[in-house]
């Protein structure tokens, strides 16, 4: 029991590693997405998920899953990707959540399982859902796959976030990283030494432990950034660079995004 | 606990993003007046902390396990603007990066966990931790129970999105768009789950945190909100400054603002007296086929309780706005009453359990 617990959040800590290191890769090939301006990409995805949660019929949400698998395949990221780390997990997750939904939402009856009932309400309640979540996700993870972390602050800053806040998401990634990597080696070496089942109440002492000296390095890692910010002569005055230049193939694609997206909240209306 | 996109309507996403705006912008006003240099670097890697804590797989009692939020640990150590800013971080990064929860429902997240959560985790901590000692076994019970409050309340107002959803926006033929429980199927589905695993698992990381910070850095439980600069440029709290000025003054321009309630015709639904009851044409429509007009038990139990101030009017008073301040200023009295009495109850007793 116990080494299922120290295994399973080290794997958990090798998984959120792995992922990033695949949507890196993924984001550096030649694709369709990765050729547009990435604030294009941001605005032009954030804009299709938008008509998603819009559009109320659902072969107009089935279209816009049509255009995402399209767009994946155009940009490399290939669908046994997608199948793996979006469509099976939205799949395990929401289509639990909606299956109820067929039997309890009141309507049309269409058919009868021993004693209940399946009504055609609930058919497409469930149908819709399902479909719009694995749409809006496949168009999110389509950004993240295309896109490097630092492209899309970018991005964001050119959408007037404000600079603090991207001074934070991007100081907050990069030590995700390094406590996940503390986090990983603590529980590993601690892993190594575990002979035999722990008692319940000391595995909880344990996590609790663990957090305790990570929260005490993220103190500590907070004082070090900011007397290393001040060394370099931060005076709270926060820069972010874009040095990105729309071209014209840029602002055709914009267009395209926003029309494709617009006829879609059109005919799902 | 995450919203993924599509489980709610883009209306809903406006509102709590609109929500969520005002708790970042207030949140990021109040550190502002701090050192900017010193609070960018603590909030983007105790940012980074709560996203690694909530990967964490917490052994529980029942031998299963659960994954907490880290929202009540960033509330006592950071203050509440410190931890929504934090967990809002930490929740945007998992959204556009690990597309765990999504980027129209970012807001409703932000809002039900960073900012619901941080509030209701900073004051249950506060309200039962009072003045206890830094090492103190209250403060680690008072850590538990924030954090399993924190957790639930942030449940509670997914849930109440989520049940809100068939209710507002289905089709003609009465299909659900979004999420589709009502709120008599929504609300516990999701607390079934958050009142055992999940809340008890955020009661645990915050208990055993606050344990672990007794030993190793007991400063950090100061219960403040604010940050200063020390010397030497580390992280050092001083208690949070007296904004009773403020409070009051609130609480003036809420009382001042009372009688905007009259503008309103009619009375809140399901407010009724016997009276407005019978009069009220769809209602009697309702229970006069049942043979009466007023239900016996509620003409029976209405007459159980009569009020000083009926409708918030004394009957001396003839203007109704005049009648509306003068019940928020007795309602007010009468609280502030009450609680110095308990305050002076609280300190007796406390004089009496201290030793000579």
């Amino acid at each position: 029991m116990s080494r299922g617990f120290l295994e399973s959040t080290t794997m958990a800590f090798a998984r959120a590693i792995t992922r990033a290191m695949l949507s890196e890769r993924t984001a550096r090939q030649r694709g369709l997405l990765q050729s547009l301006d990435p604030r294009v990409r941001v605005v032009g995805l954030f804009s299709l998920v938008l008509a998603v949660t819009l559009c109320r019929r659902i072969d107009a949400v089935a279209g816009l899953f049509a255009l995402a698998v399209v767009l994946a395949l155009l940009s490399q990221v290939g669908l046994a990707i997608l199948a793996k780390r979006v469509w099976w997990v939205v799949l395990a997750f929401t289509g639990i959540i909606a299956l109820p939904a067929i039997f309890i939402t009141p309507g049309d009856v269409v058919t009868r399982l021993g004693t209940v009932f399946i009504t055609a309400q609930g058919l497409r309640a469930a149908g819709l859902l399902v479909l719009r979540v694995e749409t809006a996700v496949t168009f999110t993870a389509l950004l993240v796959f295309c896109t490097p972390w630092s492209h899309v602050l970018k991005a964001l800053r050119a959408l007037r976030l404000p600079r603090e806040a991207i001074a934070m998401l991007a100081m907050t990634y990069r030590y995700v990283f390094l406590l996940v990597e503390t986090a990983a080696q603590m529980f590993e070496s601690r892993r190594s030494r575990t002979v035999g089942v722990l008692a319940p109440a000391e595995r909880r002492r344990m996590a609790a432990r663990t957090a305790g000296v990570l929260l005490s390095k993220t103190i500590e890692t907070s004082s070090e950034v900011y007397l290393a910010m001040q060394s370099r002569g931060f005076a709270g005055d926060i820069q972010v660079l874009c040095d990105f230049r729309m071209t014209m193939w840029d602002y055709a694609g914009l267009l395209l995004f926003l029309a494709v997206g617009s006829f879609a909240v059109w005919a799902g209306r | 606990m995450h919203i993924p996109d599509g489980y709610l309507s883009p209306s809903t996403c406006a509102v709590l993003y609109a929500g969520a705006g005002a708790g970042w912008y207030s949140a990021l006003k109040r550190l502002k007046r701090v050192l900017l240099a010193r609070v960018i670097p603590l909030i983007s890697v105790f940012a980074a902390f709560s996203f690694v804590v909530m990967m964490f797989n917490l052994p529980l009692p029942g031998g299963t396990t659960g994954h907490a939020l880290g929202v009540t640990i960033a509330a006592i150590v950071l203050g509440p603007a410190g931890a929504i800013l934090a967990l809002s971080i930490a929740i945007a990064i998992q959204a556009l990066f690990f597309g765990d929860g999504g980027i129209s429902t970012l807001g409703a997240n932000c809002f039900n966990m960073a900012i619901v959560g941080s509030l209701v985790a900073y004051g249950a901590y506060r309200l039962i931790a009072a003045r206890a000692a830094l090492t103190s076994r209250r403060r680690v019970i008072a850590a538990g129970v924030a954090g399993y409050l924190a957790v639930n309340a942030a449940a509670l107002l997914a849930a109440i999105e989520f049940g809100l959803q068939p209710v507002l926006f289905h089709d003609a033929s009465g299909t659900p768009l979004y999420a589709p429980y009502p709120l008599s199927v929504a609300i516990p589905a999701m607390m079934i789950g958050h009142l055992t695993f999940a809340g008890m698992a955020e009661a645990v990381i915050s208990a055993g945190l606050v344990a672990y910070l007794q030993v190793a850095d007991p400063v950090l439980l100061r219960g403040s909100s604010d940050w200063a600069q020390g010397p030497s440029g580390a992280l050092e709290l001083r208690p949070a400054g007296s904004s009773l000025r403020r409070l009051w003054l609130a609480i003036a321009v809420l009382m001042l603002l009372t009688p905007v309630g009259i503008i309103a015709a009619g009375t809140a639904w399901g407010e009724w007296s016997p009276a407005e009851l019978a009069h009220s044409a769809s209602v009697s429509v309702a229970v006069s086929s049942q043979g009466a007009t007023v239900p016996s038990g509620l003409e029976r139990l209405s007459k159980l309780w009569t009020a000083p101030f009926p409708a918030y009017a004394p009957g001396f008073v003839r203007s109704r706005s005049f009648g509306y301040l003068l019940s928020a200023m007795f309602g007010i009295g009468l609280l502030l009453c009450l609680s110095l009495l308990a305050q002076g109850v609280v300190a007796r007793y406390r004089r009496r359990g201290s030793p000579a």
